[in-house]
């Protein structure tokens, strides 16, 4: 009982030095953003107040956004809305940033758990067979598989993968989240994938699933490089152990001995992998929505961005941020939880 | 006669087909964009002449690659760019290495509040994945290729202290800085002649592979239309406008894609190929 105690306690600790580490560094995120919407050599009002705006009407704009106030009450504002889930209102459409993320991002979200899932799926047992077949065709092939994965650049891949799949081979639709034809349902998650399932509507999953396989499989090569390669080198290391040894002496049968004992082991590195890789697949999506047409946070991005429109752009700087944060802050809990000795650290 | 050291480093690398592949993709696009003006088929095409009669011709034997939409020759252009890559690329790398190399030795060597405040700093860049920084940066600035770079060397430079601050860190119990120090030598004597050399190899791994990285990062800018704008012959700049060529011609975006490729994997084979050499305790990531 006095052990378990103790456990808890420590676990606690842990939970609490994290959770306020990752507030620490919201917060950090926060300023920076406001920081970099205020270095900007182009003058917000005059944004907001359009092309044509005389000086009086910028100066209303300037008057009516707050911009006329001091820098450290625009900030409190700032914060403040921010902390009300109030992004502030993109200058070219008018409309509310929050409102726009909250359509945008779960696009973004089940393109990037799909694409993860690819990752996870086939890069994990693609690195245990290179690691048991160390040095042979088989690692030497999907070694180059792995370094092309990182060196290709994803939109170019992507239109590829258009020309062939879309454009020759008639299998899969070339760009967009459905068809023309199709009414999008209304959302329940605004993941389609899963609102499909949610209503049992068969047809509809597949529909969105063939939308899906192009973009996830570009967004997933990167990512499924990685965990491929930090996989096979740790389980390299890992059949070397002697607990391996042992249990090969024990007459442990050889797959229980890869795909249990040594596969558990290479699990710790592998996991720290896929939260830096959630952060990259995030922001590589500005790449991938762009060449596919993907109605999310990446393609609205780029194209407020382009219209030197800035309060889409920061709000999605901040939606990414937090997400690579929380990914970080899971992976780092998961880690205490899987490796007791990293509590004290 | 080259010293042993030397000569073992490039036995290794040769005995590795993948650096060696990496070796010889580097060479050939460093020696292209050297030779560009001189080798061209076409060299009144960089300027951009028009020759509106054979545009959008399919690969032929005068034009290996293809024609664009005005006439020019793409693999001229192409070839053209790789001096724009190359010299944007290795630019960011050096100016990201020239910022965080410092920040991070000062970090490792200081220690106390200096080190808190630059790590902090540090991390906070690294809070956001890197593109997406880019552009929220190329968004506050302005699209084009100096904007471009500028976000990108701002990006790239946590990197670096991070990488400088472990080895540095690593370094400050070492016996020989501990002998330099009783030996009386300056602080500054210190950190230049003793930790820089000695944090070296890491960080010219990193860098060899971060030209690669760089080249991707620009040319995705371009590509996204937030990069060099279009009459420049930059590789994803002429993927963009290629985009709108697809698919009837589908040709224009093969060979500017194939060189991106072609250099991001070359570099990122020869830093593992160096990693192996000059890094060979270090883990691969």
């Amino acid at each position: 009982m006095n052990r378990s105690f103790r456990f808890d306690s420590v676990m606690l600790w842990y939970l609490a030095r994290r959770l306020a580490l990752a507030g620490v560094m919201l917060f950090g995120l926060v300023c920076l953003t406001f920081v970099i919407a205020n270095v900007a050599p182009s003058d917000p009002a005059a944004l907001a107040a359009g092309p044509d705006a005389g000086r009086s009407q910028i100066e209303q704009a300037r008057r009516e956004y707050g911009l006329d106030k001091p820098l450290p009450e625009q900030f409190l504002r700032y914060v403040g809305d921010l902390a009300q889930g109030e992004f502030g209102r993109s200058v070219a459409t008018g409309r509310s940033v929050g409102r726009d993320l909250g359509r945008y991002f779960p696009a973004t979200l089940e393109l990037c758990l799909v694409a993860m899932t690819i990752g996870l799926a086939v890069g994990i047992p693609l690195g245990m067979l290179s690691a048991l077949f160390k040095d042979r065709w088989l690692d030497q092939l999907t070694r180059i598989f792995a370094v092309s994965g990182i060196a290709l650049p994803p939109f170019w891949f992507g239109l590829l993968l258009q020309l062939g799949f879309a454009t020759w081979l008639g299998w899969l639709p070339t760009s967009g989240r459905l068809g023309v034809a199709t009414e999008p349902p209304e959302p329940i998650t605004g993941m389609l994938l899963l609102d499909s399932v949610l209503r049992g509507d068969a047809a509809l999953f597949w529909q969105s699933a063939s939308y899906i396989i192009l973009p996830a499989l570009v967004l997933s090569l990167p990512c499924l490089a990685s965990i491929l390669r930090v996989n096979r080198s740790e389980m390299v290391e890992c059949l070397r152990a002697d607990y391996i040894t042992a249990a090969r002496a024990h007459g442990t049968v050889p797959w229980r001995l890869v795909a249990v004992h040594a596969l558990k082991n290479a699990t710790l590195p592998t996991l720290a992998i896929i939260g830096l890789r959630w952060g990259w697949m995030m922001s590589s999506t500005v790449l991938v929505e762009t060449v596919f047409d993907w109605p999310g946070t990446g393609l609205y991005a780029v194209s407020s961005a382009i219209a030197g429109d800035f309060k889409p752009v920061m709000g999605v700087t901040l939606i990414v941020g937090l997400n690579f944060m929380l990914a970080n802050l899971v992976v780092d809990l998961l880690y205490g939880v899987l490796d007791p000795r990293l509590r004290d650290a | 006669m080259m010293g042993r050291r030397t000569r073992l480093a490039l036995w290794q690398l040769r005995r590795s087909f993948s650096s060696m592949l990496g070796l010889g993709l580097v060479s050939g696009i460093v020696l292209l964009a050297l030779l560009g003006p001189w080798i061209v088929p076409y060299p009144d095409d960089v300027a951009g002449a028009v020759n509106i009669a054979g545009k959008l011709r399919p690969p032929s034997a005068a034009h290996w690659f293809g024609t664009d939409e005005v006439g020019n020759d793409i693999l001229t252009r192409v070839i053209i760019g790789a001096r724009l890559s190359l010299l944007v690329g290795m630019g960011i790398t050096l100016a990201a290495a020239c910022i965080g190399v410092p920040l991070g030795i000062l970090a490792g060597t200081a220690g106390g509040v200096v080190r808190e405040a630059v790590m902090r700093l540090t991390d906070l860049f690294l809070s956001v994945p890197g593109l997406v920084l880019a552009i929220a940066l190329v968004a506050a600035l302005g699209p084009g290729i100096v904007n471009a770079m500028v976000a990108l060397v701002l990006v790239w430079w946590p990197g670096y202290v991070r990488l400088a601050e472990a080895k540095a860190l690593s370094l400050r119990e070492e016996p020989f800085i501990e002998a330099a120090r009783v030996a009386g030598a300056s602080r500054f004597r210190i950190l230049w002649r003793h930790v820089l050399p000695n944090s070296l190899s890491p960080i010219i791994v990193k860098m060899s592979m971060d030209v690669g990285q760089a080249i991707l990062a620009v040319a995705s800018l371009g590509f996204l239309g937030l990069g060099a704008k279009p009459p420049t012959p930059e590789w994803g700049a002429m993927i963009s406008i290629a985009r709108g060529y697809l698919p009837d011609w589908w040709w224009y975006a093969i060979c500017p894609g194939a060189f991106i490729y072609a250099s991001v994997l070359g570099f990122n084979l020869l830093g593992d190929g160096l990693r192996d050499i000059l890094d060979p305790r270090s883990n691969r990531r």
